[in-house]
C-alpha cells in the first residue's frame, strides 16, 4: 500500500484522476487504513490457507486432544485433536468466500432491483411493496427461518443471507438513482434521444455507486457475523467442515478446561468484522460525506 | 393525532400480508416433501400420510392458503408436532421472558448509547471523542453470542457471581431475575450500544451546529439546558427511527443470546423449533415476532410525532 | 455615557493552514441609546465582531487573540463563561439574520419566549406570560395569547423575525445586536422590521448595533456608521456626514454601488476585484489592490484610522484628497 501511494504522489504533474484522488485521500484516512490491514490478515489466512495451514482442519488424532495454545500446536488443539489452527484458517477462507458470495449476489440483484424501481415508476410500487415486506422480517430470523426450510448448508446460507439483504441494498441503490435521475445531465442525456438503458448504465448507475460501495462493506461485516451466528446455531455447514460458529459451538461444551476453542475463533470473527466496519466507516467518510458518522 | 395513528396503522396492513404470505410460501421452500424431511427415514408410509394430512400438504395450495388465513383470523397458527400444542399458544406463553429480557436491553442500550453518543458529541475530537468511539466499533463488531460464552467463562465459571444460564420470572423474585438475566441482556445489548452511541453522537453534532442553538445560547441559557433541552429534544429525532431498529435487533438477537443462557423464551423455542424441523412453530414464531416488531414501529412512528411538531401537525 | 466600548480586538480562527485574523485591532463604542450601524461585504468581519461581543463564537477554533470588550466597565473577554451569561439577555441581547433556523423547531413560541424570563427573572408564571405577551404584541405579533402555544412552521418568516425580536426584547437588553436581521425578508417586510426597530429603540431606550451590507438600511436607521473591510473598520462616521463626505475610497465606492433616483449620479458601479484572501492579506492597506487612488506608499504600513473631521475618521492615508 505505502508503494501506491508513492506512485500516485510521483505523478503530480499530470494532474490526479478522480479514482486516484479518491484513493490518496483513503489511503490517508487512518480508521480505513487500520480496517484494511485488520481485514488485509483475515484475507491473507484466507488466500493462503492451503500453504499456512497444510494439516487437514478435520484430521482426528485423540492422543493430542486439548493442548494449549504452544510451540507444537500454535492455536492449539480441541476435543478430538485436530489442530485449531488449521480449523479456524480454513475457518476464514470458508466465511471469506461466503461473505464474498453475499456481496456479490447483493451487488448484482440488489443493483438490479433498485435501479429498476428507481428508474421506472410502475415498477416502484410493486417492487418496494414486496422490499417493505421482506425488510420488516428481522434479518437474522428471516434467515434462520429460510434456512431451516432449506437445510444446512453452505449454499443454503448463502442464498438465505442474499434474500435478507437484497432488500436492503435494492432500497440504497432505489434512493440514489431516484436523485440521480432528476439531474440535469440526465435529462439532457434523455433529450439528446439516449435509450433508457444506456441512460441507466452510462449516466445512473456510476453516479449511485457510491452507497452501494459502502453499503456493500458494512455488508460484508452483517454476512460474515450472521453466517457465524447460524452455525453456531446449527444452522450453517454440517461439521466437520471447519467454520468459525460451528467451531464454537463444539467448543462450548468445553469452555472451562479449553477456553482457546472459543476465543480463538471469536476474535478472529471480530478481526474480520472490525476490520470491514472500519474499511465501510472510512469509505463513507470519502466517498459519500453526506452519511459522515465521524466528523 | 388520532388520524395520524389510524393512517400508519392502515399502512401496516399490506405489510403484514406479505409477510404472512412470506411466512405461508417459507414451508413450500422445503425440497422435496417437507413432510419426508420432517418423519425421518424410518417413517412408514401410512406415518407420512398421516403427517401430510396434519398439515394440509394434502390439499390444494389454495385450499392451504384459505385454511392459513382463516387460521390466521382465529388467531390460529397451526399445531407445533414437537410440543403437541398450539403454536400461537406456545409462543405467547414465552412472550413475557422475551420481552424482559428484550426491555432489560433496551434499558441499558438507552442509558449507556445516549450518554456515550453525547459525551462524544460534547467532547469531540478529545481523547474521550475517541474513547467513546472506539467503544462504539468494538460494539458494532463483537459476536453477542461469544461476548455471552467469555461472560459465562469469566463471571459465573471463574468468578461464580453469576448462574451460568437459566431464567428467574421477574414476578417470582425480583433479585433471582436481576442474577439470570443481567449477563444476557448486556451481551444482547452491546451491540446496540455501539450503533446508538455512534448515530446519537454524529446526530448531537449536526443540532449542535444549527442556528437556534445559537440562539439559545444568546439567550444566556445555562449550557445544561442548550444541551439536554434544545439540542436533544431535536436530536432525539432521528435517533428515535435508530431505537425501532434497535428494538428489533434485540428482539430478534434475543433467539441467540436464549440459547446460549438456556433461557426458555420464544428464541430459544425458535431454535429448537428448528433443529427439530417444526416448520409449524418456525412460521408461527417467525410470524408473531414479525408482527409483534412492526407493531413496534408504528409505535416508534407514534413517539415521532409526538416529539416533533411538524409531523403532528402534517397529519391533521 | 459609554455602553460599550471595543478596544483594539483582534479575533483569529484556527485553521488547518495555521490561524487566520478574522477581525483584526477593532475599535469603536456606543453610547446608551445609540444606533450603530456596521458596514462591509460579506467576509469583512462584522459578523465576527458582534459574535465576539457577544461570546458566541465557538472556542476552539475562534479566540479574542487580542483587546477588550468593556460593556457596562466590565472586559467581557476577561468574564468566566457563567458570568457572561448573566449578561446575554439582560444586558446584551441579539437577533440573527435566519429566522427560518433561528427558533428551535420543537418548542412553542410562548416557552421560547418565557424561558429567557425563566433563566433571568425571578418571575411568577403568570407575569412570564403576561410579559411574554407584551413583548409579542410590541413586535407586532397579531393576537399574541394565542400565538403561544403556536410552533415556529406554522409562522411565516416576517413574524418568526418579530418572535426572535420578542425573545430578544424579553428581559429589556440595554443593548440589542441585530445581525442583518431583515436580509432574508421581503422587501415590504424589511421596512416594517427596520421601523419596529427604531421605534423600539425609542421607547425602551435600547442601544442598537445593526450589522448589515444595505447602504440604504443604514440610511434610514443608524445614528452613526463604522465601515469594515477584511477585518478593520476603514470609516467611522455620523450617519449623514457619512453619506455627503465619504472620507475612504472604499466607503465611496459602496456608496456608488447604491442605486440612486437622483439624476446627477452615473449608473451602478460594482467595485471591481475581491476582498483579500484573510490568509493572505497584503502589508499594507488592505484595500490597496483594488483602490483607484491608491500608490505605492498604500502598500507599505497598514494606515491608522485617523480624524478626518469631529467624530469622523478614515483609515487612508490619502483621505484628505479623497474627501
Amino acid at each position: 500500500m505505502p508503494g501506491e501511494a508513492a506512485v500516485l504522489d510521483a505523478a503530480p504533474v499530470r494532474g490526479r484522476s478522480p479514482a486516484a484522488e479518491t484513493l490518496g485521500r483513503l489511503l490517508h484516512h487512518r480508521l480505513f487504513v487500520s480496517g484494511l490491514v485488520l481485514f488485509g490478515v483475515i484475507l491473507a489466512a484466507a488466500v493462503l490457507a492451503p500453504v499456512i495451514a497444510p494439516a487437514d482442519p478435520t484430521r482426528i488424532a485423540m492422543r493430542q486432544k486439548f493442548l494449549p495454545p504452544g510451540a507444537g500446536h500454535l492455536f492449539g488443539t480441541d476435543n478430538l485433536g485436530r489442530s485449531l489452527w488449521s480449523r479456524v484458517i480454513w475457518g476464514a477462507q470458508l466465511s471469506v468466500l461466503m461473505g464474498l458470495a453475499v456481496v456479490g449476489l447483493n451487488a448484482v440483484f440488489g443493483t438490479a432491483v433498485g435501479a429498476l424501481a428507481g428508474y421506472y415508476r410502475r415498477l416502484d410500487n410493486v417492487l418496494m411493496r414486496i422490499n417493505d415486506a421482506l425488510m420488516a422480517f428481522p434479518a437474522i430470523l428471516l434467515a434462520i427461518g429460510i434456512t431451516a426450510v432449506l437445510g444446512p448448508s453452505t449454499g443454503d446460507v448463502i442464498l438465505a443471507l442474499a434474500i435478507v439483504y437484497i432488500p436492503r441494498t435494492a432500497r440504497i441503490v432505489r434512493s440514489s438513482v431516484i436523485v440521480v435521475r432528476e439531474m440535469e445531465y440526465v435529462q439532457a442525456a434523455r433529450a439528446c434521444g439516449a435509450g433508457d438503458w444506456r441512460i441507466l448504465r452510462r449516466h445512473i448507475l456510476p453516479n449511485s455507486m457510491a452507497p452501494l460501495i459502502v453499503q456493500l462493506s458494512f455488508l460484508f461485516a452483517y454476512a460474515v457475523l450472521t453466517e457465524a451466528t447460524l452455525s453456531f446455531l446449527g444452522l450453517g455447514a454440517v461439521p466437520p467442515t471447519p467454520t468459525w460458529g460451528n467451531i464454537m459451538a463444539e467448543g462450548r461444551q468445553y469452555m472451562v478446561e479449553a477456553p482457546w476453542i472459543i476465543a480463538i475463533p471469536g476474535v478472529a470473527l471480530m478481526v474480520t468484522v472490525l476490520g470491514l466496519n472500519m474499511l465501510g466507516d472510512g469509505l463513507r467518510d470519502v466517498l459519500d460525506p453526506r452519511l459522515r458518522v465521524q466528523q | 393525532m388520532g388520524r395520524f395513528f389510524l393512517q400508519r396503522l392502515l399502512t401496516a396492513v399490506p405489510i403484514l400480508l406479505m409477510v404472512s404470505l412470506i411466512t405461508f410460501g417459507l414451508i413450500h421452500m422445503v425440497p422435496g416433501d417437507p413432510s419426508a424431511a420432517l418423519g425421518g427415514l424410518s417413517a412408514t408410509p401410512a406415518e407420512l400420510a398421516q403427517l401430510r394430512h396434519d398439515l394440509g400438504l394434502d390439499r390444494s395450495l389454495w385450499v392451504q392458503l384459505w385454511l392459513y388465513y382463516a387460521g390466521l383470523l382465529h388467531g390460529d397458527l397451526g399445531r407445533s408436532i414437537l410440543l403437541g400444542q398450539g403454536v400461537a399458544q406456545a409462543t405467547v406463553q414465552r412472550l413475557p421472558v422475551t420481552l424482559s429480557l428484550s426491555l432489560y436491553a433496551l434499558v441499558i442500550t438507552l442509558l449507556l448509547g445516549l450518554a456515550t453518543g453525547i459525551v462524544g458529541a460534547l467532547r469531540q475530537n478529545t481523547l474521550a471523542d475517541q474513547a467513546v468511539m472506539m467503544f462504539a466499533m468494538f460494539g458494532i463488531s463483537v459476536p453477542s453470542f461469544w461476548l455471552a460464552l467469555l461472560m459465562i467463562i469469566l463471571f459465573a465459571v471463574k468468578l461464580g457471581w453469576l448462574p451460568t444460564g437459566g431464567y428467574v420470572p421477574f414476578t417470582e423474585s425480583p433479585l433471582g431475575w436481576l442474577r439470570t438475566a443481567t449477563m444476557p441482556a448486556i451481551s444482547l445489548a452491546l451491540l446496540q450500544v455501539g450503533l446508538l452511541a455512534r448515530i446519537t453522537r454524529s446526530t448531537m453534532l449536526e443540532t449542535l451546529r444549527q442556528d437556534f442553538i445559537r440562539t439559545a445560547r444568546a439567550k444566556g441559557l445555562p449550557g445544561r439546558m442548550v444541551v439536554g433541552k434544545h439540542a436533544l429534544a431535536n436530536a432525539l429525532i432521528p435517533i428515535t427511527t435508530v431505537v425501532g431498529i434497535v428494538i428489533t435487533l434485540l428482539v430478534s438477537g434475543s433467539v441467540v443470546t436464549e440459547t446460549v443462557f438456556s433461557i426458555p423464551g420464544i428464541g430459544q423455542l425458535l431454535t429448537s423449533a428448528i433443529l427439530n424441523r417444526d416448520y409449524p412453530l418456525v412460521q408461527g414464531g417467525l410470524l408473531i415476532m414479525t408482527a409483534l416488531l412492526v407493531l413496534v414501529n408504528i409505535g416508534i412512528d407514534l413517539c415521532y410525532a409526538l416529539l416533533d411538531p411538524r409531523v403532528r401537525y402534517d397529519a391533521r | 455615557m459609554t455602553l460599550l466600548e471595543v478596544r483594539n480586538v483582534t479575533t483569529a480562527f484556527a485553521t488547518g493552514q495555521g490561524e487566520i485574523r478574522a477581525v483584526e485591532d477593532v475599535s469603536f463604542s456606543l453610547d446608551a441609546g445609540e444606533f450603530l450601524g456596521i458596514v462591509g461585504e460579506s467576509g469583512s468581519g462584522k459578523s465576527v465582531t458582534a459574535l465576539t461581543v457577544m461570546g458566541l463564537l465557538p472556542r476552539p477554533p475562534a479566540r479574542v487573540a487580542a483587546g477588550a470588550v468593556l460593556f457596562a466597565g466590565q472586559d467581557l473577554v476577561a468574564l468566566p463563561e457563567a458570568r457572561l451569561r448573566t449578561v446575554r439577555g439582560p444586558g446584551i441581547a441579539m437577533v440573527f439574520q435566519e429566522p427560518m433556523t433561528s427558533l428551535n423547531p420543537v418548542f412553542t413560541i410562548g416557552e421560547q419566549v418565557i424561558e429567557t424570563l425563566r433563566v433571568h427573572e425571578r418571575l411568577s408564571p403568570r407575569a412570564q406570560r403576561a410579559r411574554a405577551v407584551e413583548m409579542l404584541q410590541k413586535v407586532g405579533i397579531p393576537s399574541p395569547e394565542r400565538r403561544l402555544s403556536d410552533y415556529p412552521h406554522q409562522l411565516s418568516g416576517g413574524q418568526r423575525q418579530r418572535v426572535m425580536l420578542a425573545i430578544a426584547l424579553a428581559c429589556r437588553p440595554r443593548l440589542l445586536i441585530a445581525d442583518e436581521p431583515t436580509t432574508a425578508l421581503d422587501v415590504t417586510i424589511q421596512a416594517q422590521i427596520l421601523d419596529l426597530l427604531m421605534d423600539l429603540r425609542d421607547e425602551l431606550g435600547m442601544a442598537i448595533l445593526m450589522i448589515t451590507h444595505n447602504m440604504g438600511v443604514i440610511a434610514e436607521t443608524a445614528d452613526r456608521v463604522l465601515v469594515m473591510y477584511a477585518g478593520r473598520v476603514v470609516e467611522s462616521a455620523p450617519v449623514d456626514r457619512l453619506f455627503e463626505r465619504p472620507a475612504h475610497p472604499y466607503t465611496r465606492g459602496l456608496l456608488d454601488c447604491v442605486p440612486s433616483l437622483a439624476a446627477d449620479r452615473p449608473r451602478l458601479v460594482a467595485i471591481p476585484g475581491l476582498q483579500p484572501d484573510p490568509a493572505h492579506r497584503p502589508p499594507g492597506c488592505p484595500y490597496a489592490p483594488r483602490c483607484p487612488i491608491a500608490i505605492a506608499e498604500c502598500s507599505r504600513a497598514v494606515p491608522p484610522l485617523d480624524p478626518v473631521a469631529p467624530g469622523h475618521a478614515a483609515a487612508c492615508i490619502r483621505a484628505d484628497r479623497a474627501a
